[in-house]
């Protein structure tokens, strides 16, 4: 839309002008596309060169600079389905599903709630609370990782998931009350009057007109909810100690660790079995991710 | 402030609570405090998961650790008083140090290259073309994954002894050998997965390009200015609460680094301590060794080096952001 009102002006100013400003328009889109396509090659590379060397013989992976195999296996994935340790990889990938969905359900039942008290509520002291909670987002989480496991230890939680999802059900994650926030601030206030005029309490106007309408937001939410908790390496590294209860990156890092230099084939079959859900969500909802980000950093 | 309201709410109290329904039509007036009063109620009653959230594992164990960082424990003997006996032994430790160096080079480097691509890229994507809302997403994607196990694995198979990147100095008639090995490139190696990952704030510069006005652009280009004066006298002043905002966001989250250092080095943090980053040696300390009090005192170390750089950058800001009020 810009380029469209800086550039509509010197064309139409006159006709024997606008030859060259569509051939300079054209010399533009190209290197536009030269530059984009070299960018966009960098950033894929390393991702496509994991795919195909999943399928590639284990020995001819590390150094080999074409992406194409020469010759096509499916050895590696037979090697990484098969387990590890006695442990079936589903077992894994059944682990990291309950830690993820089980994060989306904790993060949205506690983070839409909590940002309708700030966003929505008049109670004296919500603008101290909002700052608090605003300052959660810069304060380096790892100061209360050993409080936590301290505490989670003593109440004998450690190989549960309990450490790993208690915390998503009391909303310790601002980004996501943050975000709610910034949602709701955009939903007319007039609607929350009508439907208090109706007779609607505070928990009928968040439960019947405001949740349905914050559905954007939830999904947004969801989907960073799933795949962050989906990718955690630290959190599992501290509290899942036993191979039965580990995650897929758990399963992952094990695996680096135990088939020593050799098996390049199995890590790479692994490490694409495990970002699928990832890439998934990705192309179903690049959107919501997409935007969700732009419009979290512009309001910040 | 407060003062009024809790006036108000006690004032409610005694002209009696009962019947929420006058609430809505002619008694506007004594209803008011009324719903004040619920107000507060269902303000503290929503609010009750975050509020136990940051009393019980935000606050309480923020006060935990900074009693821990005065003490000796192991998580197995009762902690015992030893003043600033870790924090003198940690400034005296070469490794706490070497991680803090460690760190300060990768935010320093990594964050500055970092938000130069994310802007360039950003300003590349912004002239409009067709396909710019894919290549949008396609740039975005590494920001999703790339702290993830899986890359680390691909990156430190891409930079060991005869990997991809070995192949291609070799090419080039460059010194061989991997970088994943050699001290002096494992740096270069981790900056550069941090820059591959440039975008999540392209996708905010993006969105903050485009609200810059196009008169703006205009009137600078009718003044006679070329596309670089535009540059820094039109697109940089209108995009710096965009770059504090990303500024801010990177560099606390350079100071966290952790999986991929710890994939791409097993877990050791070599070879010499090259990839030691703060957390990593912070949980080395804790965890590995169960030195509780010791990596306590770091942890707090971090926040207060944290909360400093936060504040340097907060007060700075009022020197090159420039808020402008009527644009949003």
């Amino acid at each position: 839309m810009t380029t469209a009102t800086t550039t509509a002006p010197r064309t139409t100013v006159s006709t024997t002008t606008s030859a060259t400003a569509t051939r300079r328009k054209r010399l533009r889109s190209v290197v536009f596309h030269v530059l984009v396509i070299a960018v966009a090659v960098v950033i894929l590379y390393p991702g496509v060169w994991m795919v195909m060397s999943s399928f590639k013989p284990s020995g001819d992976i590390v150094g080999n600079v074409n992406l194409w195999p020469e010759t096509w296996t499916l050895d590696n994935y037979a090697s990484a389905f098969a387990g590890i340790g006695g442990v079936s990889f589903w077992t894994f990938v059944l682990n990291s599903l309950i830690l993820a969905v089980g994060s989306v359900v904790g993060i949205v039942l506690s983070a839409t709630v909590s940002a309708y008290a700030f966003a929505r509520i008049n109670f004296p002291g919500r603008g101290v609370y909002f700052a608090v909670m605003i300052g959660t987002m810069l304060l380096p989480f790892h100061v209360v990782i050993i409080p936590q496991y301290i505490l989670f230890n003593s109440m004998g939680l450690v190989n549960t998931f309990l450490p790993l999802l208690a915390p998503k059900f009391l909303a310790t994650e601002a980004f996501f009350v943050f975000l709610m926030v910034q949602f709701l601030r955009g939903l007319p206030r007039e609607l929350d009057e009508a439907a208090r005029i109706d007779g609607c309490g505070h928990w009928g106007i968040f439960r019947l007109v405001l949740l349905p309408l914050m559905r954007p937001a939830v999904i947004t939410s969801s989907i960073f909810a799933f795949i962050w908790s989906w990718n955690d390496f630290l959190g599992p590294l501290l509290y899942l100690k036993r191979p039965d209860t580990y995650p897929l990156p758990i399963a992952l890092r094990l695996y680096v660790d135990q088939t020593s230099v050799s098996d390049y084939g199995a890590q790479m079959a692994m490490a694409v079995l495990a970002l699928v859900p990832v890439l998934l969500f990705f192309v179903v909802f690049q959107r919501y991710l997409v935007d969700g980000v732009a419009t979290q950093g512009l309001k910040g | 402030m407060s003062a009024t309201t809790t006036e108000r709410g006690r004032a409610a109290g005694r002209g009696g609570v009962r019947g929420t329904a006058a609430t809505s039509s002619p008694a506007r007036g004594g209803g008011k405090p009324q719903r004040n009063r619920a107000d507060v109620k269902a303000g503290y009653a929503f609010l009750s998961p975050w509020l136990l959230g940051f009393v019980l594992l935000t606050a309480g164990p923020m006060l935990m650790s900074l009693y821990l960082a005065f003490t000796d424990y192991n998580l197995f003997r009762a902690p015992t008083f030893v003043g600033i006996d870790n924090f003198t032994a940690l400034f005296a430790d070469p490794r706490f140090l070497k991680s803090a160096q460690v760190t300060a080079v990768y935010v320093l480097v990594g964050v500055p290259v970092k938000l130069a691509a994310a802007l360039a890229v950003a300003l590349l994507l912004n002239a409009k073309h067709r396909g710019q809302g894919a290549y949008r997403s396609m740039f975005y994607a590494p920001s999703l994954i790339g702290a993830s196990v899986s890359v680390a694995i691909v990156w430190r198979a891409m930079f060991i002894d005869d990997g991809i990147a070995d192949q291609v100095q070799q090419f080039f008639g460059l010194p061989a050998g991997g970088w994943v090995g050699d001290p002096s490139m494992t740096m270069p190696m981790m900056i550069l997965l941090a820059v591959w990952q440039f975008g999540a704030p392209m996708v905010i510069f993006l969105a903050g390009l485009k609200q810059i006005p196009a008169e703006l652009h205009e009137a600078a280009a009718v003044d006679g200015a070329g596309p670089i004066r535009r540059f820094v006298s039109v697109t940089l002043p209108m995009l710096s609460p965009v770059l504090f905002f990303n500024l801010l966001l990177e560099t606390i989250g350079a100071f966290q680094v952790f999986s991929s250092a710890f994939i791409i080095s097993g877990g050791t943090g070599g070879p010499a301590d090259s990839t030691l980053f703060y957390t990593f040696y912070l949980y080395l300390k804790g965890f590995t060794e169960f030195r509780m009090g010791y990596a306590s005192a770091m942890a707090w170390v971090l926040v207060l080096v944290v909360g400093i750089i936060t504040a340097v950058l907060f007060r700075t800001s009022r020197a090159w952001v420039h808020y402008t009020g009527d644009v949003r």
